[in-house]
């Protein structure tokens, strides 16, 4: 108990823990221990009563994946006929909807596609350049894949990307950062130091990146923690994170479907942890795709000062944006509801003022 | 963590908790008001914990709503039904023992049965649903007929509250549900459901059953028109009516669901309403055993958080849930024992069966 004690103190004094503090911490720490020490940092860092959200839309330009990872149930395998690539033109009115429901940021990202050379993502990101949105575009799985497929290193085709367009990168394909659940979960993807390195020179080259972070699968906690720590020594070095994304695995559908779904218990406590063991990430973000409206409001007394993404869907863009504009009153009056001023923002989280 | 709600301003409060002092009514309004949404489920949680320790209880039962006819059309329902409408229906004897013997094979212990203010079933149809269940469920326990049926049978038996309640008793009737509470303030009640018993007399009815040793539930259907000290004062006469009596097992805050209502317009409860209405009654009611998080109302997910915020039950595995899922409830039907289970366990409580009197029937 005592130890319990001087890892809240630390805690409080902005101090770091060791590993196995931080794993005592979420062990023996109940709700109210993780959620009052979380809010503390939480309020460190944003002493304004603020909570923001972006208006963005999700774009993915291929299903078609050679990945095959086994929590995924998205993609379609090269052989799949019903496997398809964007067209331009689809491209175009998507973000032209986008750009009429106010929004700032596309978020740009797709299957492993078995061979196309990077030339095709560039004419891509020249081509949503003339929009002027910004592109929040390719996680470091696909960085890594359009590497190799076009035998460059990491960094010539960050390099390129940016000349075409990119303006950052978004932290999918984390999943968990350590090479044994990767090699059972997802054994075609990156590796755990193939991701930090595509983080590393991205924001060696001045763009920004999101980290996310997918739990509650085949992970122990210890690799829970060793993903915190990677993100957090990286940041250490270059400081180029500004949100960091902790989500549940979503069994259905999946070869994994058998594990069962995270609880809503299990969410906040991990949401916290993260808050307080990742001291030098500014924003944490709230799922509401993953927790609903009510656990993702819930959130922000867990050290969420962040609603994420209205996620603007085909269907409801389809039926004249009315669907949208609730999606995001309903976010506004969410966080008004608890108590915080909702504030749209970019993704390098300045605010939106024009309403 | 005690200073971080002292330091939330709650240190008068924190004192009353720990040394199990009464709250006033100002106190509650506090509660309500405070932003601080941790430090409200902290001393709810502390309540929680010195009445029912680590204990979560769940109960294996099933929801049979005999028929949705109404003369009493309350604005924020979208069960209730006038005769004529193509949505009514309603249920003959047979028609319950059907669906009793439907799931004659599981191992429920509660039938909890409610309905509408019928304008003409005769009396003796209400004690046939209670025998017919008997008959092929002899060792159910019977949870039917709010406060506000109760009155109604009282009057078209002419036998009056305490002769309705020793015939209804006679005929299986086990305990009583807290529905029809709504919310006490006869300004509310008057914008809402004129037509409905008075807050004072559902009180009455309640306290009547509890002098004949029937036990009740209690309710409050919060997140519509109502005030928080209109919210405090229906807390309050709760709270009277329990010293005088003790009757009452467990306060259950229901989530107002807007669609199909007359009050559609409104928006729904939000997690932090909802968790607070735990909370605050949890500290607030200090002489009731047990707060209900109801799944159905605010779903799985909420529901295991409340499990920390002041709630000790979660109600149990329901099947069949019709009165909040015409009124747009988006939470499924019914809950398996294993899923209960999980819930309950993620949350770090002990899962334990109860049946409806909060016996213990089976410890996990």
């Amino acid at each position: 108990m005592s130890n319990f004690n001087s890892i809240q103190q630390k805690i409080l004094k902005s101090e770091r823990l060791t590993e196995q503090e931080s794993l005592v911490l979420f062990r023996d720490g109940n709700l109210y221990d993780l959620g009052f020490l979380a809010d503390f940092v939480r309020w460190q860092k944003h002493p304004e009563p603020i909570v923001t959200y972006v208006i963005d839309r999700n774009i993915n330009y291929t299903d078609i994946c050679v990945s095959a990872c086994k929590f995924c149930a998205f993609y379609k395998v090269p052989e799949d006929a019903e496997g398809e690539i964007i067209s331009f033109e689809k491209l175009q009115n998507k973000i032209e909807e986008t750009q009429k429901l106010g929004g700032t940021q596309i978020l740009l990202q797709g299957g492993l596609h078995p061979d196309k050379q990077l030339e095709f993502y560039e004419d891509m990101l020249r081509f949503i350049k003339k929009t002027g949105i910004h592109i929040h575009g390719f996680s470091p799985p696909e960085i890594c894949h359009f590497a190799k497929i076009s035998r460059l290193s990491v960094a010539v085709v960050i390099e390129r990307l940016r000349q075409a367009g990119l303006d950052s990168i978004p932290g999918g394909g984390a999943e968990i950062l350590s090479d044994r659940v990767r090699n059972l979960a997802a054994p075609r993807k990156c590796s755990a130091d193939e991701w930090i390195e595509v983080m590393r020179q991205a924001h060696l080259q001045g763009l920004k990146t999101t980290a996310t972070m997918m739990f509650g699968h085949i992970e122990t906690l210890e690799e829970r923690l060793e993903h915190l720590l990677r993100v957090r020594d990286l940041q250490d070095e270059t400081g180029g994170f500004t949100a960091f994304i902790p989500w549940p695995f979503q069994p259905d559908n999946t070869a994994l479907a058998d594990i069962p779904k995270t609880t809503s218990h299990d969410y906040l406590k991990m949401l916290s942890w993260s808050r307080i063991i990742l001291d030098n990430i500014p924003n944490i973000q709230a799922s509401w795709v993953t927790q609903g409206p009510k656990i993702a409001q819930v959130s922000l007394f867990f050290g969420a000062n962040d609603f994420g993404s209205t996620m603007i869907e085909e269907n409801v863009v389809a039926a004249a944006g009315v669907a949208f504009r609730l999606a995001e009153a309903e976010i506004r009056s969410l966080v008004e509801d608890a108590g915080f001023v909702p504030q749209q923002r970019t993704m390098d989280y300045s605010f939106v003022t024009a309403g | 963590m005690d200073y971080l709600v002292k330091n939330a301003g709650f240190g008068d409060i924190l004192e009353k908790v720990h040394d199990g002092e009464r709250l006033s009514i100002a106190d509650g309004n506090r509660l309500f008001e405070s932003p601080n949404l941790l430090a409200v489920g902290y001393l709810a949680n502390i309540v929680r914990e010195r009445k029912n320790g680590n204990n979560a209880y769940f109960i294996y039962n099933q929801h049979i709503n005999y028929s949705n006819i109404c003369t009493n059309l309350c604005k924020f329902c979208a069960f209730g039904k006038n005769r004529d409408s193509d949505l009514a229906y309603e249920m003959s004897v047979e028609d319950v023992r059907k669906k009793v013997l439907e799931r004659i094979s599981e191992p429920i212990t509660e039938i909890h049965m409610v309905g509408g203010i019928h304008p003409d079933l005769p009396y003796s149809y209400y004690t046939d649903l209670l025998k017919v269940i008997k008959a092929e469920r002899p060792d159910v326990h019977i949870q039917a007929f709010t406060c506000v049926e109760i009155a109604h049978l009282a009057e078209i038996s002419g036998l009056g509250t305490v002769g309705v309640l020793e015939d209804l008793k006679k005929a299986g009737l086990g305990s009583i549900p807290g529905g029809g509470a709504e919310v006490f303030s006869p300004r509310i009640r008057q914008l809402t459901c004129e037509k409905k018993l008075p807050g004072s007399a559902w009180l009455e009815v309640a306290k009547t059953a509890h002098r004949l040793d029937l036990h009740t539930n209690a309710t409050m259907l919060y997140g519509h028109i109502e005030s928080i000290e209109e919210r405090v004062e229906h807390l309050d006469m709760l709270r009277r009516a329990q010293d005088e009596t003790g009757g009452f097992l467990a306060f259950i805050p229901l989530a107002f669901h807007p669609r199909n209502t007359e009050l559609s317009k409104l928006s729904r409860t939000s997690g932090v309403d909802d968790l607070k209405n735990i909370a605050v009654a949890r500290c607030f009611l200090d002489n009731f055993p047990h707060i209900k998080a109801y799944w159905v109302m605010i779903g799985q997910k909420l529901s295991q958080i409340a499990l920390s915020f002041g709630a000790d039950d979660v109600d149990g595995t329901v099947k069949e849930e019709i009165i909040t899922h015409m009124a747009g409830a988006e939470t499924e039907q019914a809950m398996s024992r294993d899923q209960l289970l999980r819930l309950i366990r993620e949350a770090g409580r002990i899962p334990i069966e109860r049946d409806t009197l909060y016996n213990v029937i089976n410890s996990y």
